[in-house]
Formats: structure tokens, sequence, C-alpha cells
């Protein structure tokens, strides 16, 4: 009864410190006014992809579309089919590094996790507090010596110098290490007493169970990948990504402006939609992100 | 006698276990060698491209090489180049520090306040906007929007916005004139680093235990701003922590959103950065040993600025 009372009055409490109006409603105001500021370019690059020509050089310059047309979407179609290399291999090459890239890093980092989250063995400090430490610097600080690195390996111009590298991004191992970590140890030992072998269990137990971990490794993953231009390594134009192909259109200039927009389009919609698919999943695994004491 | 029987075992004891202590070590080695396996194909790479690659800079940045002749030693020769004779570097250093005082905090803020006060929202609406504010971050390469936004002729948005509104009568350059570009890329920055800080941060709330809000009920917490200072912030330490070494990180490698917007070099070195100098002597000058040094010096910013930071933040709510 008590206790009943109590509770009352502690959701009474919870809903005055939630009313305080003014405060409420300026919160508010902020997220809508910086909510705006984050999606207007995206909507704009959203409305320019189904412009007619003549309105995207509209003076003064128009933000929503007026006379939506796929004819953008038809050009892309039709320059697909002419240009030197086409359209479609610079999609195909994106998709090739994308994939293997993504799949790679999810199955190389679980696994290099799982003893990492789960076992005590010489070592295991050191190397973690290793890759926290790569955390804390960006992949422009080895770039040189990691163009050296794919000379010396002879990757230099080959898909592998884009997709290798890619799959031991530290990211994905802390926060997969961090997520399996609340695996409980006794699901574990009862394997072990059943006779499983460490790769059958990280297999068949501990991979089952940090689904929503993979989705998260993929969603930081795929779009790193999926906007690569090639960077200093590729040179051939048939093995060159769809990002390539969009600057290429971009700096083309006006001519292909819409062309240009319906990529750009299609570029970003593929990682947005995977996120909106998986977010529920990310947002699990990220309450696990943080670095412990 | 006596001594002798006594004195046997103990000098028998102490070889023993120092034998055992190496013996442990390997049965543990032995131990853990699937566990070395599984890691394996990971940290080969990682090692590869990540550790060595940290390493062979370092080293490199005592040398002269240019990828052609062979590298001699010129001890710290390059460091005091960069600091002493290198003006441009200097301006990268200032930008560098421009950008990352102010994108830094503000974002980190920003991935927090908002987090914060989309958590209030209905579990719905709380979705979409999460989506709303990290979308610029998954969207990638599509930042060349904001070239058209800021475009120098009239054709661009905001001049043509500013125009027929009357407040500038003739287009302004906002990528070509020195005075704004800085404060472009810092907009564009912002605008795409709500990135896995806050993805971390909204995670973080929703963990929180909720008992721990109500006991703080009793035990006299008034306001929202109380019991963000005494439950919400110490509750996610961990996340506050983790965001800190993600926003900073980002804050200091500010490269490739100058050179999409400003050009490479910017004009007048005006969106130069130590990244983009790097770049510079790193893949078009191939002053190897001079770039590494620079690399060096980026490494030492990036990594000092986040263990500092880290010292600072163990700190809140204690």
């Amino acid at each position: 009864m008590t206790l009943f009372r109590k509770r009352r009055k502690i959701f009474r409490i919870k809903k005055r410190l939630n009313r305080s109006f003014t405060v409420s409603f300026l919160m508010f105001a902020l997220l809508a006014v910086f909510g705006a500021f984050m999606a207007l370019p995206l909507v704009y690059a959203i409305n320019n992809a189904f412009k007619p020509l003549d309105e995207i050089f509209l003076f003064p310059p128009r933000f929503f579309v007026r006379n939506p047309t796929m004819d953008n979407f038809f050009d892309l179609v039709a320059i697909m089919g002419n240009s030197w290399v086409p359209l479609s291999r610079y999609f195909a090459n994106t998709l090739v590094i994308t994939i293997v890239g993504t799949v790679g890093h999810i199955l190389l980092a679980s696994a290099a996790a799982y003893p990492l989250a789960k076992y005590r063995f010489p070592g295991s400090k050191t190397i973690f507090s290793i890759v926290i430490l790569a955390l804390m610097f960006s992949p422009h600080v080895t770039a040189i010596p990691n163009y050296m690195v794919m000379s010396w390996l002879g990757w230099i111009d080959t898909h592998l110098a884009l997709i290798v590298p890619a799959m031991a991004f530290p990211l994905g191992l802390f926060l997969m290490k961090q997520f399996m970590e609340q695996i409980p140890d006794a699901l574990l030992e009862a394997a072990k007493i059943d006779g499983a072998s460490e790769y059958r269990i990280f297999w068949t137990i501990v991979m089952p169970n940090v689904k929503p971990a993979w989705l998260t490794l993929m969603i930081l993953q795929f779009p790193m990948l999926w906007g690569t231009n090639g960077g200093n390594f590729i040179y051939s134009e048939s093995l060159k990504t769809l990002n390539y192909a969009l600057e290429q259109i971009v700096l083309g200039g006006i001519a292909r402006a819409g062309v240009g927009a319906a990529v750009a389009l299609f570029l970003m919609m593929v990682p947005i939609t995977l996120f909106v698919i998986s977010q529920s999943s990310v947002i699990s695994t990220m309450a696990n992100s943080g670095i412990k004491d | 006698m006596q001594t002798k029987i006594n004195h046997q075992p103990t000098t028998g004891s102490i070889y023993q276990a120092k034998e055992s202590r190496l013996a442990k070590f390997k049965k543990e080695l032995k131990r853990g060698k699937h566990y070395y396996i599984l890691m394996a194909p990971y940290f080969i790479i990682f090692g590869l491209f990540t550790l060595i690659p940290v390493a062979v800079s370092f080293v490199l940045s005592f040398f002269h090489f240019n990828m052609l002749e062979f590298p001699n030693f010129i001890g710290w020769d390059n460091y005091s180049r960069l600091f002493l004779n290198d003006d441009i570097f200097m301006i990268a250093l200032r930008n560098t520090f421009i950008f990352a005082v102010i994108t830094g905090p503000i974002s980190y803020i920003a991935c927090f306040l908002f987090a914060w006060i989309i958590n209030e929202l209905s579990p719905k609406v709380r979705a979409f906007m999460t989506l709303i504010f990290y979308a610029p971050s998954l969207s990638g390469n599509v930042f060349f929007i904001w070239l058209i936004i800021f475009s120098g002729d009239s054709y661009g948005y905001l001049n043509g916005f500013l125009m027929s509104a009357g407040f500038i009568l003739e287009p302004i350059q906002w990528l070509r004139d020195e005075q704004y570009i800085l404060w472009v890329v810092i907009l564009v920055q912002l605008w795409l680093s709500l990135g896995t800080a806050f993805l971390a941060f909204i995670a973080g709330l929703q963990t929180i235990d909720r008992s721990l809000i109500e006991a703080g009920a009793v035990d006299g917490i008034k306001n929202r701003w109380q019991e963000l200072w005494f439950i919400t912030l110490p509750s996610m330490k961990p996340q506050l922590l983790f965001g800190a070494v993600m926003q900073i990180t980002m804050a200091f490698a500010v490269a490739d959103i100058s050179i999409a917007l400003a050009g490479f070099p910017s004009v007048n070195y005006a969106a130069h950065t130590v990244v983009t100098h790097l770049m510079d002597y790193g893949s078009i000058r191939f002053e190897m040993g001079y770039a590494s040094a620079i690399a060096t010096v980026l490494f030492t910013l990036m990594v000092g600025t986040n263990l500092v930071i880290q010292k600072l933040l163990r700190k809140v709510g204690e």
C-alpha cells in the first residue's frame, strides 16, 4: 500500500519535472530548427533529382520541385549504355567493394572480438588497449606507409587495396567486443561441457547472439566503402567506383547536372534505407559502446 | 646435518617455482592457442595497415626519402624545417586548431543535447528524429550539395536567397573569399558531425536505469538540470568517454570537406589543414620523410588530446 502511494508520488514528481512548459517549448524549437538544418540539404538533393533541367537552372533558384519528372533517371540509364566505361560497371565495382569489405569486416572483427571479450590470456589486455588507441587517430596518419605496404604487396590498382584494410577498422572490433561481453558465460560453459571446440562455440553460439552488432558494424562500414572514390589506389577506369563517376559527372558541369542529382540520390538512399531497417539493432549495440575503466 | 636437510628443499622449491611460472605461461599460451588463431586474420591486417604504418611513419620522419633514392638519415631536420621554416604548415596548424576547438566541443555538446531532447520523444518520433540527425553522416560524400548552396554566382542558393531578400546586391564568393571559407567548412563539418557518438548517446540514454531516476526523485532532485547532472551524466560516463574519442578524432581530421568545398589548395591556404598539408607533401610532392614528420605531428596531436580529454571526462559527476 505504502509502496503504491510512493510510486504515485514519484509519478507526479516525474510529471512535474517534464512539464516545465517554456523549457520544453524551447527544446523542441531547438530540435525543429536544427532538424531542418540537418534535413534541408538532403531534401534538396531529393528534389533536385526530380527537377527537369530548366528548373535546375532557374533564377532565383527554387528549393522544391514544381513539375517532377523522371527524366534524369532515364538520362542516367541512357548514359549508362553509351559511355566508354558503362555506368553499370562503376556500380558493380562499388557493390563488390562494399559487400566483400563489409562482410569480411564483420567476420574478422567478430572472430577477433570473441576471445578478447570472453577470455583472459597472455596479451589480451595489451591488445585491447592498442585497439582503443587506434580509435584515437584517423587513417590519414597512416596513409603514406599504407601506400608503401600496398605497392609492396602489389595491390595498387586492385580492389584489394580498398577492401582488405577496411576489414580491420578498429571501431568495429571495439563495438563487437563490448557487445559480446554481455553474452552469459554459462552459455559458453555449457557448450564446452558438451565438447564443442572454440571455433564451434564461436560460430554456433556467439555469432547468432550478436546479430544486432553485425548490423551495427554494417551501418558503420557500409557508407564508408559505398562512398569511396578509390582514393590514390585505383587508376584503371574499369576499376573505379560509382562515387568517382559521380564526382566526374559533377565536375562535368552544367549539361549533366540532372544526371548528377539522380546518381547522388541513389548513392544517398542506399545507406539511409539500410539504417532505417537496422536502427533498433544499432541502438541496442551502441548501448554497450562505452569505454569502461 | 640439520641445516643441510633444511637447505635442500628450499632451493628446490625456489627452482621449482621459477620453472612453474614459465611453464604456466607456456601452458596459458597453449591454452590460448585457439584464441590466437581466431584473432589472427584481423590482427594480421590490423598490424599491416595500422600498427606497422604508425611505426614506419615515425621512423621515416627522421629520413629524407622521395620513393626513388635510398632514404638517408637526417635526424630532426624534418621537424625543425616543419616548425621553423614552413609558413604554410603554421597556417595549417592554426586552421586545424580553429577547426578542432570549434567543431570538437560544439559537435560533442550537440550530439549529447540532441540525443537528450530526442530521448524524451515517443519511440516512433524518436526513431524518425534519430534518422534525420544521423542521415548526413550516412549519406557520405553527398556534401557536395553544399557546393550548390554556397556557389559563388547568383545561382547559388544562399546568394539567390540573400539577393532576392535584399540583404546583398552582388553575389558573395563564399568559397573563394578568405573571409568566409573557413566558416563555411566549419558549418558543413558540423552538419556532418552527428555520427557514431550521437548514436552512442541515444543508446546510452535509453539504457539508464529508471529506478535510479525514481530514487533521485525521492532523494530530492528538483528539476531536469539536476537530474541531468547527478544521474544522467554519471550513468552515461562510458558512452561519454567513447563519444569524446570519436568527436576529437573527427575534429582533427578535417580534410575531405575542405578539399571538396574550398579546393586543394584553397585560396591563400584559407582552409588548409594539417591533413591537407600531409596530402600535399605525401601524394603530390613525394617528400615522404617530410610528410611522415607531418603525420607524426598529427598522430601526437590526436592521441595527446584524446588522452587528456579522457582524463578530464573521467572526473564528470565525481
